[in-house]
C-alpha cells in the first residue's frame, strides 16, 4: 500500500468510525482473492450501512461486501480493496409471517438461521445452502443454487423485495413484502449474482413454502453420457414430478441419476414406484439424500489448495452433450473432471484438483464452453487458484456486456463496489 | 385442458372514467415534426407499405389499450414483421428523439401502451410466429406478438403447456406480458411472467439488438432479461422470446364452494395455505361480483353465496387426491354451504367462466367502473375487505369483490354510473382509498396489472424518492434519452445527466394534474 493510500485510510477511519461503531483494521485473513484490505466495517444496521458508505464516498474508498466470507474468492479478484463492509452484525431474521408465508432478514443472516426459523412453522426458504456457513447477502450476491431449483427455481424466483445501500451511501427499496408485486423496476433481479458490483444488500424478503410431509430420493446408474440424458428426459416428462434431478458424473466415467421427490407420504410412495419403473436398471429409492447431494463438486477436493470450480449451463437437451465434451477434454488434457449438478434444470458444476496445470484447466473450459455455447448457454470458471484465474478468462463472452456496463455507470460512476470482480472487468 | 389454466371469454376495453388531457405525458402533436417526419420515411422504406399508418381516422383506431379511458392518437403506427425492422424503426426514433411506445395486443389495464400524440406506436401483431416448441429443453421462441393461449394450443399436443395465464389470454401478447410481468389466476404456485421469460431478443431504445438470456438458465452478468420483465415498454422492446414450458398435471381438481361471507370464505382461505397446501389457484368473488357473472354468463353459481371460492389443485394423482381431502375439510369446516367439484372440462370450464368473466360482467350491473389491482398480504385480507366494505357503505359507492385470494391480490371493481354528477369523483376517492389500504397493510399498488399512466401518481405513496431515484438509474442506464415509453412507471423522469432544460416539462404528470386525479 502506497503511503498516499495509508494516509487516506486513515483520515477516513475517523469519518467510519463515527458512522460506524466497529471498524477494524483489517487482517490478512480480510484479504479478497488475495488482495489486502485496509479497514474492515462491521455495520449493526441499513442505516449504518449507509453511513459507512458515504464516508467510504467523501474519502474516495473502494468497498467489497462480504457476508460470511465463504465464497469472497468467487470471481475475479478486486482491482483494489480498501475496505470490507462486513455485514455479520446483521444476522437478524427480522420478519416470519407464516401466515403470509414470508420471511424478511438482513443481509449478513445466515441462511442456515432463516431455515430454522421458518422452520419452526413447517416452512422453508427454498434455496439449498450449497456452500455451508453461507449468508443471504452472499447467496444473493454470487445466485447459488442447488438441486431444488428443479421445482421452485432459485434467488429471482424467490426474492420479493431488496433493501439496498448505494455506493453514495443512498437507502432504496424495491419490491415489498407480498408475494405479487409489479410496482416499479425489479432491482431485485438486477442484485441478485452482481457480485457486489452494483450495490450493497442489507436486507431482503423471500417467498416460502411448506415443508412437504414426506420425501424419497430414487438414484440409477448411468453408464454413458447418451444415458445420462435418455434417464433425465424420462423423469422430466413424466407426471412423477420431480423436485429435483440431479446428475453426478465421476472423473472417471460413469456416473448416477437422483431424483427427488417431494409431497405427502402416500404420493411420494406412489411417484417413487413409478419412478423405479421408468427409469428401470438399477434403479431404487432411499429416504436419506445419497453423499454429495446438494454439495459443489469442489467441496469434495482435498482441503489444502485450490481446485478449479466450474459452473456450465445448457439447454436440457445438450446434456449429454456436455458431458462427453467434459470427458473427452479431460481425458485428452489427462486430468479429472468431477461434474455435478442440476441435470433436470440444465446446470452442471465441475471440479478440476488443486495443482492441475493451467494449460489443461484451460483446454477443459475452453472445450466444455465450446459446447455450452453451442447450447445456449456458457462456462464460468467461478474459482481457482491464482495462476488460474490469470491465464483465462473466467467469465467467458457475455452478450449485452455494454448494456451491463451502463448499468454498473449509474450506480458506481467511481467503480468503488468490488471493482473488476465481474464479467467483462466490471 | 380447456377451461384447466385458462379459456375464457375475451376481455374487452374497461371503462372507466377522467379521460385525461393531451398532456406532456403524452405528448403535443406537432412537437419535434420535423423528427416524426424523418422517423415516418425511415419507416416507410423499412416496412410493408400497409405497416405505416399515418392516416389520422386510422390512428384513432390505435388510441387506447384495455384501459379505455386514457386516449392519445398517436402521431405514427408502425407494424414491423421482423426484429430488424422494428430495431430500425426505433434506431430512427433514437436518432431524432422521438418517443416511441410498444404495443402487443393493447389489453393492458394501466395504459401502459397509451400512445404518444408526439411519437410512434411500434404494435408487434403482425410478429406472430412462434418458432419452436422445443420439448426436449421444455422451452419455446416466440415472437413478441404471439398470442398467449396459442403458445399452450401449440405445446399441448407435446404434453406441455405455457403456465401465465392472465384472464386476457385468448387475445393478449407474450411481449405485451412481458413488458407488464403478467400475472393470472395460477400465478399461485406457478409463478409471474418473470418466472417463464427465460431469454429474450431486446430491441434497446438506441435500435441494437442485444441478447438477454437464452435457452439456458443464470447467464453470466447482470440479470438484465430478469429487470426488462415488468419494465413496462420502458427499457426497449423485447421481441423473439425463449419461454418456460410447464408438464401437463396428470391431474387437475376445481372446486367451487359457496360460503356466507368473505369472512368465510377468507378464513378457509388462510386455513388452506396456513396448512401448506399450494392450489395451482384460489380465485374469490363475493355477493356483488356474484350477481354480475350471473347476470351475464349464467355461471349458476350457489344461490344466496356471499362469497365462493374456485379452488384448483393440480399435480400428480396421489398428491391431488390428498390435498383435495384437505380442501374440502378446511372449506366446511369454515362455513362452506355448498361444495361442487368439477368432474370434467365442461364443469370446470363452467366454474372458471363465472370468475373470468367478472370484470366485463359488471357492466351487467354498472354502467362504469374502475378496476383496482392492489396487494395486501393474504392474511390481512378478512379486515382489508371489512374495510372495503366499511368505506363503501359511507360514501355509498358500491364495490364488487374480484379476486386472486391465494396471494392477496385484489381486484375490487368500483362501481359508478358516469351519468351522475359527482359519481366519477366519488369513485375515484374510494378507489384511491383501497390503494391506500393495501399500502398501509404492506402491500403493493399493482399486483399485475402494471402502473402504467393510470398509477403512476401513486407511486411515491409505496416508494420514497431515492427508491424511485434508484429504479430510474436502470431507466438511465438502457434509455438516457427517455424515449421508450416515457411518462409511463414513474410520476417524474430522472434526468440522466445530459444538459439540463432539453425537456419542456421536468414533472410532467404533476404539471399536468394527473396527481390530483386520484
Amino acid at each position: 500500500m502506497t503511503t498516499a493510500a495509508r494516509t487516506r485510510l486513515d483520515s477516513a477511519r475517523t469519518a467510519l468510525s463515527s458512522a460506524c461503531s466497529e471498524v477494524v483494521d483489517a487482517t490478512p485473513a480480510d484479504a479478497v482473492d488475495g488482495v489486502p484490505v485496509g479497514l474492515v466495517a462491521r455495520p449493526a444496521s441499513t442505516a449504518e450501512a449507509a453511513e459507512v458508505l458515504r464516508a467510504a464516498a467523501v474519502f474516495g474508498l473502494v468497498v467489497v461486501p462480504r457476508g460470511r466470507g465463504t465464497k469472497t474468492s468467487w470471481g475475479r479478484p478486486p482491482e483494489q480493496a480498501d475496505l470490507v463492509v462486513d455485514l455479520s452484525r446483521m444476522s437478524a431474521v427480522v420478519e416470519h409471517a407464516a401466515g403470509d408465508l414470508i420471511v424478511k432478514t438482513e443481509a449478513g443472516a445466515l441462511l442456515a438461521d432463516v431455515q430454522a426459523a421458518v422452520g419452526s412453522a413447517g416452512q422453508r426458504l427454498s434455496l439449498d445452502e450449497v456452500v455451508p456457513g453461507s449468508s443471504i447477502g452472499g447467496t444473493l450476491a454470487t445466485n447459488t443454487s442447488g438441486p431444488g431449483r428443479v421445482a421452485v427455481g432459485t434467488a429471482r424466483d424467490l426474492l420479493l423485495g431488496v433493501t439496498v445501500v448505494r455506493a453514495d451511501g443512498v437507502v432504496a427499496k424495491a419490491g415489498g413484502r407480498v408475494v405479487k408485486n409489479v410496482a416499479g423496476y425489479d432491482l431485485g433481479k438486477l442484485v441478485i449474482g452482481s457480485f457486489g458490483t452494483l450495490v450493497i444488500v442489507t436486507e431482503a424478503v423471500f417467498r416460502l413454502h411448506p415443508v412437504p410431509a414426506a420425501r424419497r430420493v430414487v438414484s440409477v446408474s448411468a453408464g454413458s453420457p447418451d444415458d445420462v440424458q435418455r434417464l433425465v428426459q424420462l423423469v422430466v416428462h413424466a407426471q412423477v414430478v420431480p423436485a429435483a434431478v440431479e446428475v453426478e458424473w465421476s472423473g472417471t466415467g460413469g456416473g448416477t441419476v437422483g431424483v427427488l421427490l417431494e409431497g405427502t407420504a402416500a404420493g411420494v410412495e406412489g411417484r417413487a414406484a413409478a419412478t423405479i419403473a421408468l427409469l428401470g436398471g438399477d434403479a431404487h429409492a432411499t429416504d436419506e439424500l445419497p453423499a454429495g447431494w446438494g454439495r459443489l463438486p469442489w467441496a469434495d477436493e482435498p482441503v489444502a489448495g485450490r481446485p478449479t470450480a466450474l459452473k456450465a449451463t445448457f439447454a436440457l437437451s445438450a446434456l449429454s452433450r456436455v458431458l462427453a465434451a467434459g470427458q473427452a477434454a479431460a481425458g485428452a488434457a489427462g486430468v479429472q473432471l468431477h461434474l455435478r449438478g442440476s441435470g433436470g434444470a440444465g446446470v452442471l458444476y465441475g471440479a478440476l484438483p488443486a495443482g492441475t496445470d493451467v494449460a489443461a484447466v484451460r483446454e477443459v473450459v475452453g472445450r466444455l464452453r465450446e459446447a455450452c455455447a453451442l447450447a445456449g448457454g456458457a462456462l464460468v470458471v467461478l474459482d481457482g487458484s491464482p495462476e488460474v484465474k490469470a491465464g483465462m478468462d473466467t467469465w467467458g463472452p457475455v452478450p449485452a456486456i455494454d448494456l451491463m456496463r451502463r448499468v454498473k455507470e449509474q450506480f458506481d460512476p467511481e467503480r468503488r463496489l468490488a471493482p473488476g470482480r465481474f464479467v467483462g472487468g466490471i | 385442458m380447456s377451461g384447466t389454466h385458462g379459456t375464457e371469454t375475451t376481455a374487452g376495453p374497461v371503462e372507466g372514467h377522467v379521460p385525461p388531457e393531451a398532456t406532456s405525458a403524452t405528448g403535443e402533436a406537432g412537437d419535434n415534426s420535423a423528427g416524426m417526419a424523418a422517423v415516418t420515411r425511415v419507416a416507410r422504406a423499412t416496412l410493408s407499405p400497409n405497416g405505416v399508418i399515418d392516416d389520422p381516422t386510422e390512428l384513432r383506431t390505435y388510441e387506447c389499450d384495455g384501459l379505455a379511458h386514457y386516449r392519445v392518437t398517436p402521431a405514427l403506427v408502425a407494424l414491423p414483421e421482423t426484429t430488424e425492422q422494428l430495431a430500425a424503426v426505433v434506431r430512427a426514433c433514437s436518432e431524432h428523439r422521438v418517443p416511441f411506445v410498444a404495443r402487443g395486443s393493447g389489453t393492458g389495464l394501466s395504459g401502459g401502451a397509451l400512445p404518444r400524440a408526439d411519437g410512434v406506436l411500434i404494435v408487434t401483431s403482425r410478429m406472430r410466429t412462434i418458432r419452436e416448441i422445443r420439448r426436449e429443453d421444455q422451452r419455446a421462441v416466440v415472437d413478441p406478438g404471439v398470442i398467449n393461449l396459442d403458445v399452450t394450443r401449440a405445446a399441448t399436443p407435446e404434453g406441455y403447456y405455457y403456465a401465465p395465464d392472465p384472464s386476457s389470454q385468448q387475445i393478449c401478447s407474450i411481449g405485451g406480458n412481458l413488458a407488464e410481468n403478467s400475472g393470472g389466476a395460477h400465478c399461485l404456485k406457478y409463478g409471474f411472467t418473470s418466472n417463464h421469460v427465460l431469454g429474450a431478443e431486446l430491441v434497446t431504445p438506441q435500435g441494437d439488438i442485444v441478447q438477454l438470456g437464452g435457452l439456458a438458465p443464470d447467464a453470466p452478468g447482470y440479470d438484465l432479461l430478469g429487470t426488462v420483465v415488468g419494465s413496462e415498454g420502458t427499457l426497449g422492446i423485447a421481441t423473439t422470446t425463449t419461454v418456460r414450458l410447464v408438464r401437463l398435471p396428470e391431474e387437475v381438481r376445481t372446486l367451487l364452494a359457496g360460503f356466507r361471507s368473505t369472512d368465510e370464505a377468507g378464513a378457509a382461505t388462510s386455513a388452506i395455505i396456513s396448512a401448506g397446501v399450494l392450489p395451482a389457484a384460489i380465485e374469490m368473488m363475493d355477493a356483488l361480483a356474484i350477481e354480475a357473472a350471473e347476470a351475464a354468463v349464467h355461471c349458476n353459481y350457489p344461490a344466496g353465496a356471499g362469497a365462493v371460492l374456485v379452488i384448483e389443485l393440480d399435480g400428480a394423482s396421489a398428491e391431488v387426491e390428498h390435498e383435495y381431502a384437505q380442501v374440502e375439510r378446511f372449506c366446511t369446516e369454515n362455513g362452506a354451504f355448498e361444495l361442487r367439484l368439477a368432474t370434467d372440462p365442461a364443469e370446470r370450464a363452467l366454474i372458471w367462466k363465472g370468475r373470468k368473466s367478472a370484470f366485463a360482467a359488471v357492466g351487467r350491473i354498472s354502467p362504469d367502473y374502475i378496476v383496482q389491482d392492489g396487494v395486501i398480504p393474504r392474511t390481512a385480507l378478512p379486515e382489508v375487505l371489512r374495510a372495503i366494505a366499511a368505506l363503501s357503505s359511507s360514501s355509498g359507492v358500491r364495490v364488487a369483490n374480484v379476486f386472486h385470494a391465494g396471494d392477496g391480490n385484489l381486484h375490487p371493481l368500483v362501481l359508478f354510473d358516469d351519468a351522475r354528477p359527482g359519481a366519477g369523483r366519488a369513485a375515484e376517492e374510494v378507489s384511491g382509498a383501497i390503494l391506500d389500504l393495501c399500502i398501509s397493510h404492506g402491500g403493493a399498488i399493482t399486483g399485475e396489472h402494471g402502473v402504467g399512466v393510470d398509477k403512476a401518481a401513486y407511486m411515491p405513496k409505496m416508494f420514497t424518492d431515492d427508491d424511485l431515484d434508484t429504479m430510474q438509474m436502470v431507466r438511465c442506464a438502457f434509455d438516457p434519452d427517455n424515449i421508450s415509453n416515457p411518462g409511463k412507471v414513474f410520476p417524474t423522469p430522472r434526468l440522466c445527466g445530459e444538459v439540463p432544460g432539453k425537456r419542456k416539462h421536468a414533472h410532467p404528470l404533476v404539471e399536468a394534474g394527473l396527481a390530483d386525479a386520484f
